[in-house]
């Protein structure tokens, strides 16, 4: 919540430009950026290396807008929260409104440029992700059901696809199945986390699966969803999208994801627990999606 | 305003102007690379 007492701060001064860089969540950018650029190198065909990096600087801007517009949106459960009352808008270092023209303005020059520049199936499919991730996630669903996460992987999903329509200029099979990849890959990834880091949702109203579904039931959803990474990590190799590099890779770290994600899924953790499988699937899970796209890359790469 | 929140409001609002222009002239050299990668198309 935006305090009476440094809201006058907050209109008093102008904001600076590191308050604008953090509202555009630069740690998430990274992995976008990263995801974005493999569904770029991946996709058959070329792109010219100007218009392939203003297509991922699109990604990112776009990104950057979506996370700017979710602070906005969530200044006052941010103020309530330990991992998020440092930035900008709870402390009050800047005024609210300015988040969002931030993020309206980081949003639309994203697309335009995007469709300018590029093609306007890949600024039609960003305009999407963003507001699939700042109304349709952060307004919308997220405070209403334990599936936000399930849901919010979708948002993170797009960056691959995006990229590899940047070259193509058309979906195809093997762009939505990267999209699918990374959808699936978020809940066990994320609930992982939540198992070990107490965090304040529950107290903010935010209904996340280990609060309303139990451990119980979220440790089976881990597995669960484990077994349909497995699936979906090997379908593009299945329908001849890749070559052996990629199918190689993901059949191996896929086994190791759902090897890693079975102590998870079977126990019941005691009092003073050190967590430590949960610790290592979270780890390995960000490994994992790192390792999987490099893979794609470099099969791309070698074998095209 | 002190002399002192006033130094600070003219820092803050020089340290943005300058991240402004530098993004500002990012742009204009992303647009005349676009710009001629068009027109070579």
């Amino acid at each position: 919540m935006m305090t009476q007492a440094n809201a006058p701060l907050a209109t008093q001064m102008p904001a600076e430009w590191r308050d604008f860089f953090a509202l555009t969540k630069p740690r998430v950018m990274s992995l976008v950026v990263f995801t974005g650029l493999c569904g770029l190198l991946a996709a058959p065909g070329s792109i010219h290396p100007v218009i392939g990096f203003t297509a991922i600087l699109c990604i990112a801007l776009g990104a950057g807008g979506a996370a700017a517009l979710n602070q906005w949106w969530e200044a006052d459960i941010d103020a309530e929260m330990k991992r998020t009352a440092a930035r900008p808008l709870p402390q009050g270092r800047m005024r609210r409104e300015d988040a969002r023209d931030f993020g309206l303005f980081l949003s639309g020059v994203s697309v335009v440029v995007m469709g300018l520049a590029v093609n306007w199936l890949a600024a039609l499919i960003l305009a999407g992700s963003i507001v699939y991730y700042a109304v349709i996630y952060t307004i919308w669903l997220k405070p209403r059901t334990p599936q936000n996460i399930v849901i919010g992987g979708g948002a993170g999903a797009f960056p691959p696809l995006i990229g590899w329509v940047a070259v193509t200029g058309d979906i195809t099979l093997m762009p939505v199945l990267l999209f699918a990849i990374i959808f699936i890959w978020t809940p066990p990834h994320f609930w992982a986390l939540a198992l070990f880091v107490q965090t304040d949702y529950a107290r903010v109203g935010i209904p996340m699966m280990p609060v309303v579904a139990g451990e119980k039931s979220t440790r089976r959803q881990i597995f669960g969803y484990s077994i349909a990474l497995l699936a979906i990590s090997l379908a593009p190799w299945a329908i001849g999208g890749t070559g052996a590099i990629y199918g190689i890779a993901a059949l191996v770290l896929s086994v190791a994801f759902l090897f890693l994600a079975v102590p998870v899924a079977f126990r019941t953790a005691g009092a003073d627990d050190r967590m430590a499988p949960e610790k290592r699937l979270f780890a390995y899970s960000v490994f994992y999606l790192f390792t999987l796209f490099a893979a794609l890359v470099a099969d791309r790469l070698i074998l095209a | 305003m002190t002399p002192e929140e006033e130094a600070e409001f003219l820092r803050r609002r020089k340290s943005r102007n300058i991240a402004l222009g530098l993004i500002l002239l990012g742009f204009v050299v992303l647009f005349y690379m676009i710009t001629i990668v068009r027109i070579s198309d």
